[in-house]
Protein backbone atom coordinates (compact mmCIF):
# COMPACT_ATOMS: atom_id res chain seq x y z
CA UNK A 1 0.00 0.00 0.00
CA UNK A 2 1.41 3.49 -0.87
CA UNK A 3 2.22 5.75 1.90
CA UNK A 4 1.41 8.40 -0.02
CA UNK A 5 -1.11 9.22 -3.10
CA UNK A 6 1.79 10.86 -4.96
CA UNK A 7 -0.22 10.76 -8.72
CA UNK A 8 -3.15 12.44 -7.02
CA UNK A 9 -0.98 15.30 -5.38
CA UNK A 10 0.98 15.39 -9.20
CA UNK A 11 -2.68 16.02 -10.39
CA UNK A 12 -4.39 18.70 -8.65
CA UNK A 13 -1.10 20.25 -8.99
CA UNK A 14 -0.91 20.34 -12.30
CA UNK A 15 -4.64 21.11 -12.79
CA UNK A 16 -4.25 23.66 -10.70
CA UNK A 17 -1.20 25.13 -12.26
CA UNK A 18 -2.90 24.46 -15.82
CA UNK A 19 -5.90 27.30 -14.61
CA UNK A 20 -2.86 29.81 -14.25
CA UNK A 21 -1.89 28.89 -18.43
CA UNK A 22 -5.31 29.77 -19.00
CA UNK A 23 -5.49 33.74 -17.41
CA UNK A 24 -1.75 34.00 -18.25
CA UNK A 25 -2.65 37.96 -18.98
CA UNK A 26 -4.39 38.13 -15.45
CA UNK A 27 -2.33 36.01 -13.79
CA UNK A 28 1.36 37.91 -15.09
CA UNK A 29 0.58 40.73 -17.30
CA UNK A 30 -1.56 42.37 -14.84
CA UNK A 31 0.99 41.86 -11.62
CA UNK A 32 3.57 43.75 -14.09
CA UNK A 33 1.37 46.34 -14.98
CA UNK A 34 0.58 47.14 -11.16
CA UNK A 35 3.56 46.83 -10.42
CA UNK A 36 5.28 49.18 -12.96
CA UNK A 37 2.50 51.43 -11.64
CA UNK A 38 3.66 51.24 -8.34
CA UNK A 39 7.09 52.30 -9.10
CA UNK A 40 5.98 55.06 -11.61
CA UNK A 41 3.73 57.10 -8.92
CA UNK A 42 5.50 56.22 -5.57
CA UNK A 43 8.94 55.48 -6.63
CA UNK A 44 9.23 58.55 -9.52
CA UNK A 45 6.54 60.86 -8.71
CA UNK A 46 6.11 60.57 -4.76
CA UNK A 47 9.70 59.14 -4.08
CA UNK A 48 11.19 62.17 -5.63
CA UNK A 49 9.85 64.50 -2.94
CA UNK A 50 10.44 61.94 -0.03
CA UNK A 51 14.23 61.81 1.35
CA UNK A 52 15.78 58.27 2.04
CA UNK A 53 13.92 55.93 4.57
CA UNK A 54 16.77 54.66 6.91
CA UNK A 55 19.03 55.00 4.73
CA UNK A 56 17.37 53.29 1.60
CA UNK A 57 15.96 55.43 -1.43
CA UNK A 58 12.25 55.17 -1.65
CA UNK A 59 11.58 53.42 -3.97
CA UNK A 60 13.65 50.85 -3.01
CA UNK A 61 12.55 50.73 0.57
CA UNK A 62 8.79 49.71 -1.14
CA UNK A 63 10.10 46.96 -3.13
CA UNK A 64 9.35 43.95 -0.21
CA UNK A 65 5.74 45.79 0.87
CA UNK A 66 5.14 45.58 -2.52
CA UNK A 67 6.05 42.31 -2.97
CA UNK A 68 4.17 41.41 0.38
CA UNK A 69 0.91 42.99 -0.86
CA UNK A 70 0.69 40.62 -4.08
CA UNK A 71 2.20 37.47 -2.10
CA UNK A 72 -0.89 37.69 0.35
CA UNK A 73 -3.29 38.91 -1.99
CA UNK A 74 -2.53 36.24 -4.29
CA UNK A 75 -2.16 33.87 -1.95
CA UNK A 76 -5.56 33.79 -0.70
CA UNK A 77 -7.17 34.48 -3.81
CA UNK A 78 -5.17 31.36 -5.75
CA UNK A 79 -5.89 29.09 -3.09
CA UNK A 80 -9.59 30.13 -2.24
CA UNK A 81 -10.24 30.14 -5.75
CA UNK A 82 -9.10 26.93 -6.15
CA UNK A 83 -11.02 25.07 -3.56
CA UNK A 84 -14.17 27.32 -3.76
CA UNK A 85 -14.78 26.76 -7.06
CA UNK A 86 -15.24 22.76 -6.63
CA UNK A 87 -17.56 23.59 -4.34
CA UNK A 88 -19.70 25.79 -6.47
CA UNK A 89 -19.91 23.98 -9.69
CA UNK A 90 -19.95 20.59 -7.76
CA UNK A 91 -16.62 18.96 -8.76
CA UNK A 92 -15.93 18.49 -5.37
CA UNK A 93 -17.43 15.40 -5.50
CA UNK A 94 -14.61 13.58 -7.18
CA UNK A 95 -11.97 15.06 -4.61
CA UNK A 96 -14.32 13.51 -1.18
CA UNK A 97 -14.55 10.39 -2.71
CA UNK A 98 -10.78 9.93 -4.03
CA UNK A 99 -8.29 8.02 -2.12
CA UNK A 100 -6.49 11.36 -0.43
CA UNK A 101 -5.85 11.82 2.71
CA UNK A 102 -5.87 15.80 3.82
CA UNK A 103 -2.01 16.27 3.20
CA UNK A 104 -2.41 14.96 0.02
CA UNK A 105 -4.64 17.49 -0.77
CA UNK A 106 -2.79 20.55 0.60
CA UNK A 107 0.00 19.48 -1.18
CA UNK A 108 -1.88 19.41 -4.37
CA UNK A 109 -3.99 22.95 -4.32
CA UNK A 110 -1.62 25.18 -1.46
CA UNK A 111 1.14 24.12 -3.42
CA UNK A 112 0.25 25.27 -6.40
CA UNK A 113 -1.28 28.64 -5.01
CA UNK A 114 1.87 28.89 -3.25
CA UNK A 115 4.16 28.51 -6.42
CA UNK A 116 1.63 30.87 -8.48
CA UNK A 117 2.39 33.35 -5.56
CA UNK A 118 5.88 32.46 -5.22
CA UNK A 119 6.04 32.99 -9.29
CA UNK A 120 4.44 36.26 -9.05
CA UNK A 121 6.59 37.33 -6.01
CA UNK A 122 10.10 36.58 -9.00
CA UNK A 123 8.38 38.66 -11.39
CA UNK A 124 7.39 41.68 -9.25
CA UNK A 125 11.36 41.78 -8.19
CA UNK A 126 12.24 41.36 -11.16
CA UNK A 127 10.22 44.44 -12.97
CA UNK A 128 11.37 46.52 -9.95
CA UNK A 129 14.81 45.62 -11.13
CA UNK A 130 14.17 47.50 -13.93
CA UNK A 131 12.84 50.41 -12.04
CA UNK A 132 15.25 50.72 -9.54
CA UNK A 133 19.14 49.41 -8.37
CA UNK A 134 17.97 46.69 -6.21
CA UNK A 135 20.19 44.93 -3.07
CA UNK A 136 19.54 41.96 -1.77
CA UNK A 137 21.61 41.59 1.44
CA UNK A 138 20.32 37.69 2.49
CA UNK A 139 18.99 36.14 -0.68
CA UNK A 140 18.11 32.99 1.22
CA UNK A 141 16.27 34.43 4.31
CA UNK A 142 14.10 36.62 1.23
CA UNK A 143 13.38 33.73 -0.43
CA UNK A 144 12.56 31.42 3.00
CA UNK A 145 10.15 34.67 4.08
CA UNK A 146 8.95 34.79 0.80
CA UNK A 147 7.96 30.61 0.94
CA UNK A 148 6.25 31.34 4.13
CA UNK A 149 4.20 33.52 3.90
CA UNK A 150 3.09 32.02 -0.07
CA UNK A 151 2.19 29.01 1.68
CA UNK A 152 0.62 30.40 4.98
CA UNK A 153 -2.05 32.07 3.23
CA UNK A 154 -2.66 29.90 0.68
CA UNK A 155 -3.59 28.07 3.38
CA UNK A 156 -5.37 31.14 4.99
CA UNK A 157 -7.06 30.77 1.32
CA UNK A 158 -7.99 27.35 1.42
CA UNK A 159 -9.44 27.67 4.69
CA UNK A 160 -11.68 31.09 3.58
CA UNK A 161 -12.19 29.22 0.23
CA UNK A 162 -14.19 26.26 2.13
CA UNK A 163 -15.81 28.74 4.80
CA UNK A 164 -17.20 30.84 1.97
CA UNK A 165 -20.59 29.56 0.40
CA UNK A 166 -20.83 32.53 -1.88
CA UNK A 167 -18.78 34.98 -3.59
CA UNK A 168 -19.33 38.07 -1.51
CA UNK A 169 -17.57 35.62 1.90
CA UNK A 170 -14.81 34.84 -0.40
CA UNK A 171 -13.97 38.58 -1.62
CA UNK A 172 -14.26 40.12 1.92
CA UNK A 173 -12.00 38.77 3.84
CA UNK A 174 -8.83 39.51 1.18
CA UNK A 175 -10.24 43.20 0.90
CA UNK A 176 -11.61 44.25 3.92
CA UNK A 177 -9.14 42.97 5.78
CA UNK A 178 -5.70 41.62 4.50
CA UNK A 179 -5.61 44.90 1.85
CA UNK A 180 -5.97 47.43 4.59
CA UNK A 181 -3.33 45.24 7.17
CA UNK A 182 -1.08 45.58 4.35
CA UNK A 183 -0.88 48.98 3.49
CA UNK A 184 -1.06 49.75 7.19
CA UNK A 185 1.66 47.40 7.85
CA UNK A 186 4.26 49.49 6.87
CA UNK A 187 4.62 48.11 2.95
CA UNK A 188 5.36 52.05 2.07
CA UNK A 189 6.60 53.33 5.10
CA UNK A 190 8.45 53.07 7.70
CA UNK A 191 6.19 53.11 11.21
CA UNK A 192 8.58 55.55 12.51
CA UNK A 193 7.16 57.90 10.46
CA UNK A 194 3.80 57.54 12.58
CA UNK A 195 3.19 59.35 16.28
CA UNK A 196 4.61 57.23 19.05
CA UNK A 197 0.59 55.64 19.68
CA UNK A 198 0.22 54.17 15.98
CA UNK A 199 3.70 53.18 16.13
CA UNK A 200 2.58 50.91 19.03
CA UNK A 201 -0.92 50.00 17.02
CA UNK A 202 0.75 48.78 14.30
CA UNK A 203 3.04 46.37 16.53
CA UNK A 204 -0.52 44.75 16.94
CA UNK A 205 -0.67 44.28 12.95
CA UNK A 206 0.72 40.73 11.90
CA UNK A 207 1.60 41.87 8.71
CA UNK A 208 4.39 44.44 10.04
CA UNK A 209 5.91 41.48 10.84
CA UNK A 210 6.29 39.89 7.35
CA UNK A 211 6.81 43.09 5.67
CA UNK A 212 9.31 44.02 8.20
CA UNK A 213 11.10 40.57 8.12
CA UNK A 214 11.09 40.40 4.60
CA UNK A 215 12.44 43.98 3.90
CA UNK A 216 15.48 42.86 6.75
CA UNK A 217 16.29 40.17 4.28
CA UNK A 218 16.66 43.12 1.41
CA UNK A 219 18.78 45.86 3.67
CA UNK A 220 18.82 44.52 6.94
CA UNK A 221 16.47 47.47 8.31
CA UNK A 222 13.54 46.11 10.21
CA UNK A 223 10.67 47.51 13.07
CA UNK A 224 11.13 44.17 14.82
CA UNK A 225 13.68 41.50 15.28
CA UNK A 226 13.98 39.28 12.14
CA UNK A 227 13.65 36.39 14.45
CA UNK A 228 10.26 37.49 16.03
CA UNK A 229 8.87 37.84 12.40
CA UNK A 230 9.84 34.37 11.57
CA UNK A 231 8.54 32.87 14.35
CA UNK A 232 5.34 34.87 14.09
CA UNK A 233 4.91 33.70 10.36
CA UNK A 234 5.96 30.22 11.34
CA UNK A 235 2.60 30.59 14.15
CA UNK A 236 0.47 31.16 11.89
CA UNK A 237 1.30 28.55 8.74
CA UNK A 238 1.13 26.01 11.87
CA UNK A 239 -2.33 27.29 12.87
CA UNK A 240 -3.35 27.12 9.78
CA UNK A 241 -2.56 23.48 9.06
CA UNK A 242 -4.25 23.04 12.17
CA UNK A 243 -7.57 24.31 11.32
CA UNK A 244 -7.18 22.68 7.76
CA UNK A 245 -6.66 18.67 9.49
CA UNK A 246 -9.34 19.77 11.62
CA UNK A 247 -11.77 20.78 8.88
CA UNK A 248 -11.08 17.20 6.80
CA UNK A 249 -11.56 15.58 9.98
CA UNK A 250 -14.84 16.87 10.83
CA UNK A 251 -15.49 17.39 7.68
CA UNK A 252 -16.75 21.16 8.28
CA UNK A 253 -18.33 22.56 5.13
CA UNK A 254 -17.21 19.74 2.80
CA UNK A 255 -18.88 16.13 4.24
CA UNK A 256 -22.60 15.88 5.34
CA UNK B 1 -33.92 -5.60 4.71
CA UNK B 2 -31.72 -8.08 4.19
CA UNK B 3 -30.53 -10.27 1.04
CA UNK B 4 -28.43 -12.72 -0.20
CA UNK B 5 -25.66 -13.94 2.77
CA UNK B 6 -21.91 -12.39 2.52
CA UNK B 7 -20.45 -14.68 -0.01
CA UNK B 8 -17.03 -14.84 -1.24
CA UNK B 9 -18.15 -12.95 -4.57
CA UNK B 10 -19.56 -10.42 -2.66
CA UNK B 11 -17.85 -7.07 -3.92
CA UNK B 12 -19.35 -4.75 -1.67
CA UNK B 13 -21.61 -5.36 1.85
CA UNK B 14 -23.78 -2.83 3.73
CA UNK B 15 -24.59 -4.00 7.19
CA UNK B 16 -27.03 -1.60 9.55
CA UNK B 17 -26.23 1.63 7.48
CA UNK B 18 -28.21 4.18 9.31
CA UNK B 19 -27.87 8.23 8.23
CA UNK B 20 -29.30 11.27 9.88
CA UNK B 21 -28.44 14.24 8.43
CA UNK B 22 -27.99 17.84 10.91
CA UNK B 23 -31.22 18.51 10.87
CA UNK B 24 -32.87 15.26 11.89
CA UNK B 25 -33.85 13.98 9.00
CA UNK B 26 -33.34 10.12 8.71
CA UNK B 27 -31.98 9.62 5.11
CA UNK B 28 -30.97 6.00 5.27
CA UNK B 29 -32.19 3.46 7.66
CA UNK B 30 -30.86 0.26 8.55
CA UNK B 31 -30.10 -0.40 5.21
CA UNK B 32 -28.63 -4.12 4.26
CA UNK B 33 -27.07 -4.86 1.42
CA UNK B 34 -24.38 -7.30 -0.48
CA UNK B 35 -24.09 -7.03 -3.66
CA UNK B 36 -21.93 -9.49 -6.04
CA UNK B 37 -18.75 -8.95 -8.17
CA UNK B 38 -20.04 -8.53 -12.36
CA UNK B 39 -23.57 -8.05 -11.51
CA UNK B 40 -25.43 -4.74 -12.42
CA UNK B 41 -27.93 -3.38 -9.24
CA UNK B 42 -30.63 -1.20 -9.86
CA UNK B 43 -31.65 1.20 -7.42
CA UNK B 44 -35.19 2.41 -7.79
CA UNK B 45 -37.08 4.55 -5.32
CA UNK B 46 -38.72 8.01 -5.89
CA UNK B 47 -37.58 11.69 -5.20
CA UNK B 48 -35.86 11.84 -1.56
CA UNK B 49 -35.78 8.18 -1.18
CA UNK B 50 -31.91 8.18 0.20
CA UNK B 51 -30.70 6.10 -3.15
CA UNK B 52 -27.93 9.24 -3.43
CA UNK B 53 -27.27 9.01 0.22
CA UNK B 54 -26.56 5.64 -0.08
CA UNK B 55 -24.31 5.99 -3.15
CA UNK B 56 -22.63 9.02 -1.64
CA UNK B 57 -22.11 7.62 1.63
CA UNK B 58 -20.65 3.93 -0.07
CA UNK B 59 -18.36 6.17 -2.13
CA UNK B 60 -16.79 8.57 1.09
CA UNK B 61 -18.75 11.87 0.28
CA UNK B 62 -21.64 11.51 3.28
CA UNK B 63 -20.78 10.14 6.61
CA UNK B 64 -22.82 7.48 7.73
CA UNK B 65 -24.05 7.94 11.53
CA UNK B 66 -24.14 3.81 12.22
CA UNK B 67 -23.26 0.84 10.25
CA UNK B 68 -20.45 -0.43 8.37
CA UNK B 69 -19.38 -0.49 4.55
CA UNK B 70 -16.73 -3.32 3.35
CA UNK B 71 -15.81 -2.57 -0.45
CA UNK B 72 -13.82 -6.48 -1.55
CA UNK B 73 -14.14 -6.72 2.99
CA UNK B 74 -11.70 -3.65 3.40
CA UNK B 75 -14.00 -1.30 5.43
CA UNK B 76 -14.46 2.60 3.70
CA UNK B 77 -13.72 4.47 6.50
CA UNK B 78 -10.29 1.89 8.02
CA UNK B 79 -9.14 1.45 4.59
CA UNK B 80 -10.28 4.57 2.10
CA UNK B 81 -7.08 4.15 0.24
CA UNK B 82 -7.93 0.76 -1.27
CA UNK B 83 -11.85 1.03 -1.25
CA UNK B 84 -11.86 4.17 -2.66
CA UNK B 85 -9.68 3.31 -5.71
CA UNK B 86 -11.85 0.46 -6.39
CA UNK B 87 -14.76 2.96 -6.83
CA UNK B 88 -16.29 5.08 -9.71
CA UNK B 89 -18.53 7.92 -9.43
CA UNK B 90 -21.06 9.48 -12.22
CA UNK B 91 -22.99 11.73 -10.18
CA UNK B 92 -26.59 12.47 -10.97
CA UNK B 93 -25.76 16.77 -11.67
CA UNK B 94 -23.40 17.40 -15.10
CA UNK B 95 -20.55 18.48 -12.50
CA UNK B 96 -17.71 19.23 -14.95
CA UNK B 97 -14.82 21.88 -14.92
CA UNK B 98 -16.31 24.53 -17.79
CA UNK B 99 -12.97 25.87 -18.93
CA UNK B 100 -11.14 22.65 -19.05
CA UNK B 101 -10.48 20.06 -21.68
CA UNK B 102 -11.56 16.73 -22.03
CA UNK B 103 -8.75 15.17 -21.68
CA UNK B 104 -7.07 17.53 -19.09
CA UNK B 105 -10.01 16.54 -17.13
CA UNK B 106 -10.14 12.52 -17.58
CA UNK B 107 -6.59 12.70 -16.65
CA UNK B 108 -6.76 14.71 -13.66
CA UNK B 109 -9.57 11.61 -12.53
CA UNK B 110 -6.46 9.38 -13.11
CA UNK B 111 -4.18 10.83 -10.85
CA UNK B 112 -7.10 11.61 -7.99
CA UNK B 113 -7.50 7.85 -8.14
CA UNK B 114 -4.25 6.73 -7.40
CA UNK B 115 -3.00 5.96 -10.84
CA UNK B 116 0.05 6.69 -12.80
CA UNK B 117 -0.48 8.85 -15.96
CA UNK B 118 -1.79 6.53 -19.22
CA UNK B 119 -2.75 8.40 -21.97
CA UNK B 120 -3.49 5.12 -23.75
CA UNK B 121 -5.77 4.07 -21.11
CA UNK B 122 -7.43 7.30 -21.48
CA UNK B 123 -7.72 7.27 -25.21
CA UNK B 124 -9.05 3.90 -25.27
CA UNK B 125 -11.62 5.14 -22.51
CA UNK B 126 -12.80 8.28 -24.82
CA UNK B 127 -12.68 5.69 -27.67
CA UNK B 128 -15.32 3.73 -26.00
CA UNK B 129 -17.23 6.27 -25.02
CA UNK B 130 -17.09 8.10 -28.63
CA UNK B 131 -15.54 11.30 -27.08
CA UNK B 132 -11.76 11.19 -28.56
CA UNK B 133 -12.90 13.46 -31.24
CA UNK B 134 -13.46 15.82 -28.51
CA UNK B 135 -10.60 15.28 -26.81
CA UNK B 136 -8.94 18.93 -26.81
CA UNK B 137 -12.51 20.71 -26.79
CA UNK B 138 -13.22 22.91 -23.70
CA UNK B 139 -16.27 20.78 -21.41
CA UNK B 140 -18.26 23.91 -21.82
CA UNK B 141 -18.69 23.59 -25.43
CA UNK B 142 -20.06 20.14 -25.59
CA UNK B 143 -23.62 18.77 -25.25
CA UNK B 144 -25.87 17.50 -22.07
CA UNK B 145 -25.17 14.35 -23.51
CA UNK B 146 -21.61 14.54 -24.01
CA UNK B 147 -20.92 16.09 -20.65
CA UNK B 148 -22.41 13.11 -19.10
CA UNK B 149 -20.06 10.88 -21.38
CA UNK B 150 -17.44 13.00 -20.27
CA UNK B 151 -18.70 12.01 -16.60
CA UNK B 152 -18.60 8.38 -17.29
CA UNK B 153 -14.82 8.31 -18.46
CA UNK B 154 -13.74 9.92 -15.76
CA UNK B 155 -15.08 7.29 -13.30
CA UNK B 156 -13.53 4.67 -15.47
CA UNK B 157 -10.33 6.79 -16.20
CA UNK B 158 -8.89 4.83 -13.15
CA UNK B 159 -10.38 1.39 -13.75
CA UNK B 160 -12.55 0.94 -11.12
CA UNK B 161 -13.91 -2.47 -10.21
CA UNK B 162 -17.26 -0.85 -9.01
CA UNK B 163 -19.10 1.73 -11.15
CA UNK B 164 -22.02 3.75 -9.19
CA UNK B 165 -24.30 5.23 -11.95
CA UNK B 166 -26.58 7.63 -10.27
CA UNK B 167 -29.44 8.71 -12.56
CA UNK B 168 -27.25 8.17 -15.65
CA UNK B 169 -29.82 8.65 -18.23
CA UNK B 170 -32.02 11.60 -16.66
CA UNK B 171 -32.79 14.06 -18.94
CA UNK B 172 -31.11 12.50 -21.92
CA UNK B 173 -33.36 11.49 -25.47
CA UNK B 174 -34.11 8.69 -25.78
CA UNK B 175 -31.22 7.42 -28.82
CA UNK B 176 -28.26 8.20 -26.19
CA UNK B 177 -30.16 6.63 -23.13
CA UNK B 178 -30.18 3.64 -25.69
CA UNK B 179 -26.28 3.99 -25.99
CA UNK B 180 -25.72 4.47 -21.93
CA UNK B 181 -27.76 0.90 -21.93
CA UNK B 182 -25.27 -0.25 -24.19
CA UNK B 183 -22.27 0.94 -22.77
CA UNK B 184 -23.18 0.06 -19.11
CA UNK B 185 -23.70 -3.75 -20.55
CA UNK B 186 -20.08 -3.47 -22.49
CA UNK B 187 -18.70 -2.69 -18.45
CA UNK B 188 -20.36 -5.46 -17.23
CA UNK B 189 -19.08 -7.89 -20.17
CA UNK B 190 -15.36 -6.66 -19.04
CA UNK B 191 -16.37 -7.77 -15.26
CA UNK B 192 -17.07 -4.20 -13.60
CA UNK B 193 -19.93 -4.35 -10.82
CA UNK B 194 -22.44 -1.52 -11.84
CA UNK B 195 -24.88 0.06 -9.46
CA UNK B 196 -27.29 2.37 -10.75
CA UNK B 197 -30.12 4.74 -9.37
CA UNK B 198 -32.54 5.61 -12.30
CA UNK B 199 -36.40 7.00 -12.25
CA UNK B 200 -37.05 5.06 -15.32
CA UNK B 201 -38.22 1.73 -14.24
CA UNK B 202 -37.74 0.36 -18.17
CA UNK B 203 -33.97 1.27 -17.75
CA UNK B 204 -33.94 -0.90 -14.83
CA UNK B 205 -36.21 -3.54 -16.35
CA UNK B 206 -33.80 -3.47 -19.86
CA UNK B 207 -30.63 -3.68 -18.23
CA UNK B 208 -30.28 -4.73 -14.19
CA UNK B 209 -29.79 -8.35 -12.86
CA UNK B 210 -31.34 -7.11 -9.54
CA UNK B 211 -33.27 -4.50 -8.56
CA UNK B 212 -33.87 -2.73 -5.11
CA UNK B 213 -36.55 -0.27 -3.98
CA UNK B 214 -35.53 2.02 -2.05
CA UNK B 215 -38.80 4.22 0.05
CA UNK B 216 -38.30 6.53 3.20
CA UNK B 217 -34.51 5.62 3.36
CA UNK B 218 -35.41 1.54 4.22
CA UNK B 219 -34.57 -1.40 1.13
CA UNK B 220 -37.63 -2.44 0.72
CA UNK B 221 -37.15 -5.42 -1.48
CA UNK B 222 -33.97 -6.09 -3.61
CA UNK B 223 -34.69 -9.30 -5.59
CA UNK B 224 -33.49 -10.68 -8.89
CA UNK B 225 -35.22 -8.48 -12.04
CA UNK B 226 -37.09 -12.04 -13.07
CA UNK B 227 -37.97 -13.31 -9.81
CA UNK B 228 -39.28 -10.11 -8.56
CA UNK B 229 -41.57 -9.90 -11.59
CA UNK B 230 -42.55 -13.09 -11.17
CA UNK B 231 -42.90 -12.90 -7.26
CA UNK B 232 -45.05 -9.65 -7.59
CA UNK B 233 -46.39 -9.63 -11.37
CA UNK B 234 -49.27 -10.12 -12.20
CA UNK B 235 -51.37 -10.82 -15.69
CA UNK B 236 -54.86 -10.38 -16.67
CA UNK B 237 -56.60 -12.31 -19.10
CA UNK B 238 -59.15 -9.90 -20.73
CA UNK B 239 -62.42 -11.87 -22.38
CA UNK B 240 -64.62 -9.89 -25.38
CA UNK B 241 -67.75 -11.03 -24.93
CA UNK B 242 -70.48 -11.95 -27.99
CA UNK B 243 -73.46 -11.01 -25.45
CA UNK B 244 -73.60 -8.45 -22.69
CA UNK B 245 -74.01 -10.44 -18.82
CA UNK B 246 -75.85 -8.44 -16.25
CA UNK B 247 -74.09 -10.44 -13.63
CA UNK B 248 -71.04 -13.16 -13.52
CA UNK B 249 -72.75 -16.78 -13.77
CA UNK B 250 -72.51 -18.67 -10.17
CA UNK B 251 -70.74 -21.78 -11.52
CA UNK B 252 -67.79 -19.68 -12.65
CA UNK B 253 -67.66 -18.39 -8.92
CA UNK B 254 -64.51 -19.94 -8.07
CA UNK B 255 -62.43 -17.58 -10.40
CA UNK B 256 -61.68 -14.22 -9.60
CA UNK B 257 -63.83 -13.12 -12.43
CA UNK B 258 -64.80 -9.31 -12.79
CA UNK B 259 -67.42 -7.90 -14.84
CA UNK B 260 -66.44 -5.01 -16.82
CA UNK B 261 -69.48 -2.08 -16.16
CA UNK B 262 -70.17 -2.53 -19.87
CA UNK B 263 -70.83 -6.10 -19.16
CA UNK B 264 -69.38 -7.28 -22.46
CA UNK B 265 -65.86 -7.91 -21.02
CA UNK B 266 -64.98 -10.24 -17.93
CA UNK B 267 -61.33 -9.95 -16.47
CA UNK B 268 -59.67 -12.63 -15.15
CA UNK B 269 -56.42 -11.71 -12.97
CA UNK B 270 -53.65 -13.93 -11.95
CA UNK B 271 -50.89 -14.24 -10.61
CA UNK B 272 -47.97 -15.15 -12.73
CA UNK B 273 -46.39 -17.36 -10.06
CA UNK B 274 -49.67 -19.47 -10.81
CA UNK B 275 -49.68 -22.12 -13.64
CA UNK B 276 -51.31 -20.61 -16.60
CA UNK B 277 -53.33 -24.03 -17.07
CA UNK B 278 -56.30 -22.21 -14.99
CA UNK B 279 -56.93 -20.71 -17.97
CA UNK B 280 -57.91 -23.81 -19.67
CA UNK B 281 -60.48 -24.67 -17.04
CA UNK B 282 -61.84 -21.39 -17.53
CA UNK B 283 -62.47 -21.45 -20.68
CA UNK B 284 -63.98 -24.84 -20.46
CA UNK B 285 -66.56 -23.79 -17.95
CA UNK B 286 -67.32 -20.43 -20.10
CA UNK B 287 -68.35 -23.02 -22.76
CA UNK B 288 -70.21 -25.01 -20.11
CA UNK B 289 -71.97 -22.03 -18.86
CA UNK B 290 -72.86 -20.70 -21.97
CA UNK B 291 -70.60 -17.53 -22.01
CA UNK B 292 -69.43 -16.96 -25.96
CA UNK B 293 -66.20 -15.09 -26.50
CA UNK B 294 -65.42 -12.73 -29.10
CA UNK B 295 -62.21 -12.28 -28.42
CA UNK B 296 -59.40 -12.64 -25.68
CA UNK B 297 -56.29 -10.91 -24.99
CA UNK B 298 -53.74 -10.52 -21.85
CA UNK B 299 -51.75 -7.86 -20.23
CA UNK B 300 -49.07 -8.53 -17.84
CA UNK B 301 -47.89 -6.02 -14.91
CA UNK B 302 -44.55 -4.06 -15.71
CA UNK B 303 -41.82 -3.47 -13.33
CA UNK B 304 -43.40 -0.06 -12.79
CA UNK B 305 -46.40 -1.67 -11.48
CA UNK B 306 -44.69 -3.61 -9.42
CA UNK B 307 -42.48 -0.61 -8.36
CA UNK B 308 -45.31 2.14 -7.53
CA UNK B 309 -47.17 -0.91 -5.56
CA UNK B 310 -44.09 -1.34 -3.54
CA UNK B 311 -43.54 1.92 -3.07
CA UNK B 312 -47.20 2.52 -1.81
CA UNK B 313 -47.85 -0.77 0.14
CA UNK B 314 -44.62 -2.12 1.01
CA UNK B 315 -43.65 -5.93 1.46
CA UNK B 316 -44.77 -7.50 4.46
Amino acid sequence: MQFINIYAVLAIYKFEMSRMKRTLVQSIVTPVITTSLYFIVFGAAIGSRIDQVEGVNYGAFIVPGLIMLNLLTNSISNASFGIYMPKFVGTVYELLSAPVSTLEVILGYVGAAASKSILLGMIILLTASFFIDLQIAHPVIMMLFIVLTAVSFSLFGFILGIWADNFEKLSVVPALVVTPLVFLGGSFYSTDMLPPVWQTVSLMNPVLYLVSGLRWSFYEISEVNVLVSLLSIGIFMIACLAVVFMIFKTGYKLRA
Amino acid sequence: MSNTPNTPSTILSVKNLDKTYRGGFQALKNINLDIQKGEILALLGPNGAGKTTLISTICGIVRSTAGTVTVAEFDIIKDFRKTRSMIGLVPQELTTDSFETVFNTVSLSRGLFGKAPNPAHIEKVLKSLSLWEKKDKMIMTLSGGMKRRVLIAKALSHEPEILFLDEPTAGVDVELRKDMWQIVRELKSTGVTIILTTHYIEEAEEIADRVGVINNGELIVIEEKTKLMAKLGKKQLILELTSSLDEIPSSLSEYALELAPSGLQLIYTFSTQVENSSISPLLDQLKKSGVEIKDLNTTQTSLEDIFVSLVHEPLK
